[in-house]
């Protein structure tokens, strides 16, 4: 059964000691929400979740493996959403999904104009993505995240950018993804609509 | 394989006792061997017969030029053994090779220059050791430029070790090249000391400067170490404890 | 894989053409400085065809180290080069196709617009394809050990002529026996010696690189 554990996370920034013994084991169907003050290591521990940033000490671990042992087909069962959105301003909506999603798997042209349908954008598939306002780029994203397909989501902050039916929409994928059993793992300020059984939170400090 | 010398060296504490209790050793050799070599290399070795006392030079010149590559080596080294095994206190050596790498290098330059100047009539000449001995200079300056443009020290230890790595695989091609380069525009030059029949009288002091100019470089290395590993733990207990004592020695 | 590695080239060749001016700025670069020899110099053919081989290289090198900072650097800032990163494929792969697009985009056309300004410097007609294949070899490895600096620096907002100091020491070999190589086949003399060691230096570049190139990049992103 898959699961995502991490015991025992130290990390530096500089002099800081960000991360100090953090631990937490996520199960399917579960979402562990990051929370925490300005500062406190949520993005940093969300790349260190990743294998983006470099453990000082502790490990995390994919199905009792450890993620840094074999990353590579740990990545492929991991969706990642960072502070930047990762799309390129000279392509099209369309573009940019296929380009992002094609460097994994084979994806076919109607997968995405349903996944821009679910994210409430179905009209800018043709529109660069320079062009877009914040929270429509935002969107795109979360198009990707739920083409990428694999049973990790991590996001961090989500629904920055997006208007409340947007964070309505960030919870609606979430459930659904969670529904069928994915683990995510989402560090956001605003309250997820999900049910308290699936909701794991923690507080960094 | 018995690997716990392998991990207590690895630990910032060992290795500072270690580094403290070695230094004056090395201090020490270097400082006898450096003054036996100048002895005899100034005082008791006959000029040459061609190039009269300005060959004496050599007894700075070899040495600085050997350890200006040995010390990339070492450098190079110890930055792949903390990217791999990510040791802080690898990284801390490396960093510290660099400046006294680019110092011999800048050392093993000028004295070639102030050979060149009896030699050849002027103080540069595109003699491939030189110009080999240039473009490490280079190597080191950019080793140096990456490890001051990166403020995170962790990041900087791991990029600037890649860069070490690419470096010292790139040292010996551009070696080569130059001096392939050289031997198709010029004669072969003057400083070639790799003759066998060098008298023991003239050979002996160089062998003795060698040794203590490496004995030099670890003195060095290792006070430069000790401080790096210093820094890098100045909020650990043990740090604040080593500089109480240290302090209460004085 | 070879999905992912042409889904990667087509996104960057496409990005590319929707932004040629960009794209030619270095082919600009190449062709002016090699005017600025015969301005500098003299216009007597005899004196500038000495002279060829070093302008022709020293202005492809200059010219291929102005490219390279932009190759990883607005990737890593938008955070499309996060999500290569995590995509599961081998990472020192896809940096490699990255390079290979940057490659044909500002390599190639180097390459191609080369005899014409060659033949401006005094170059023989006879020449061109020793020079073609000459900076073919040359730039290919250009690109690779400059990628591995791009991938060093990508991250430093104040990295100046920092990137610089790092590639150009590293480029001398490639610099020595291209010019070399340009020289032999301007003259009409066999040039295979130089070409062989450009052609071992583009291999072993293209072996080596990708492991340092993935390895920068990585240090770049955390």
């Amino acid at each position: 059964m898959n699961e995502l554990t991490a015991d025992n996370l130290h990390l530096w920034r500089g002099e800081q000691h960000v991360l100090q013994g953090v631990e937490f084991s996520v199960r399917p169907g579960q979402c562990l929400q990051v929370m925490g003050a300005n500062g406190a290591g949520k993005t940093t521990l969300l790349r260190a979740l990743c294998g983006l940033a470099p453990l000082e000490e502790g490990r995390v671990s994919w199905c009792g493996r450890d993620i840094s042992v074999d990353p590579e087909s740990y990545h492929l069962q991991l969706s990642w959403l960072g502070h930047d959105h990762g799309l390129k301003g000279d392509l099209t909506a369309a573009e940019n999904l296929r380009y992002a999603v094609s460097v994994r798997r084979r994806v076919r042209p109607d997968e995405i104009a349903a996944a821009l349908v679910t994210v409430g954008v179905p009209d800018l598939a043709g529109q660069r993505v320079r062009q877009m306002s914040a929270g429509q780029r935002r969107r795109v994203a979360l198009a990707r995240m739920t083409l990428m397909g694999g049973a990790l989501w991590i996001m961090d902050e989500p629904g920055s950018n997006l208007d409340l039916l947007g964070q309505e929409l960030v919870s609606a994928l979430l459930r659904t993804f969670l529904d069928r059993g994915g683990i995510a793992v989402v560090a956001t300020h605003q309250a997820l609509d999900l049910p308290s059984a699936q909701l794991r939170p923690l507080t960094l400090q | 394989m018995n690997w716990v010398w392998f991990h207590r060296f690895g630990s910032p504490p060992h290795f500072y006792r270690l580094a403290t209790g070695m230094t004056p050793w090395f201090a020490w050799a270097a400082a006898l061997l450096c003054i036996a070599g100048v002895i005899g290399g100034l005082g008791l070795a006959p000029a040459d017969y061609r190039q009269g006392d300005g060959f004496r030079i050599i007894y700075v010149h070899a040495p600085s030029a050997w350890l200006s590559m040995m010390v990339y080596v070492v450098m190079a080294s110890s930055a792949a053994v903390g990217l791999i095994w990510r040791m802080s206190v690898s990284h801390a050596i490396a960093a510290s090779c660099a400046i006294i790498g680019a110092s011999f290098t800048a050392v093993a330059l000028g004295t070639g220059m102030l050979w060149g100047r009896p030699m050849w009539g002027t103080y540069w000449e595109w003699d491939p050791r030189l110009t080999s001995e240039l473009l490490l200079l280079f190597l080191y300056l950019g080793y140096l430029g990456l490890r001051s443009a990166i403020d995170d020290t962790g990041r900087a230890d791991r990029a600037s070790a890649v860069l070490a790595i690419v470096g010292v695989v790139n040292v010996p091609i551009i070696h080569y090249s130059v001096i392939w380069w050289n031997s198709l525009h010029q004669a072969p030059s003057v400083m070639k000391f790799d003759k066998p029949d060098i008298p023991a009288s003239m050979l002996v002091p160089l062998l003795m400067m060698l040794a203590g100019f490496t004995a030099l470089f670890f003195a060095l290395l290792l006070i430069r170490a000790r401080g790096e590993v210093l820094r890098r733990e100045r909020n650990a207990r043990w740090a604040a404890d080593a500089l109480n004592v240290a302090a209460g020695k004085v | 894989m070879g999905r992912a590695v042409a889904a990667l080239m087509t996104r960057d060749l496409r990005l590319a053409l929707r932004r040629s001016g960009d794209t030619l700025q270095p082919l600009g670069f190449f062709l002016v400085v090699t005017t600025l020899f015969p301005l500098a110099l003299d216009p007597e053919m005899s004196r500038l065809r000495e002279i060829a081989p070093a302008a022709l290289w020293v202005a492809a090198l200059l010219s291929s180290l102005l490219a390279l900072d932009r190759l990883f650097r607005e990737d890593a800032q938008d955070g499309s080069l996060e999500q290569l990163a995590l995509s599961g494929r081998s990472f020192a792969l896809l940096l490699l196709a990255k390079t290979a697009v940057h490659w044909l985009l500002t390599g190639l056309p180097l390459v191609m617009m080369a005899p014409l300004a060659a033949m401006a410097l005094g170059a023989p007609v006879a020449s061109v394809p020793g020079i073609l294949a000459a900076l073919l070899l040359g730039t290919v490895a250009l690109s690779l050990i400059g990628a591995i600096g791009a991938g060093l620096t990508m991250s430093l907002s104040r990295n100046g002529s920092l990137l610089s100091l790092l590639v150009l020491p590293l480029a001398v070999p490639v610099l020595i026996f291209g010019a070399r190589a340009t020289a032999l086949a301007i003259a009409g003399e066999s040039m295979s010696a130089p070409l062989y060691l450009l052609a071992a230096l583009a291999v072993l570049s293209a072996t080596l690189a990708p492991w340092a190139l993935a390895a920068a990049v990585r240090i770049g992103l955390e």
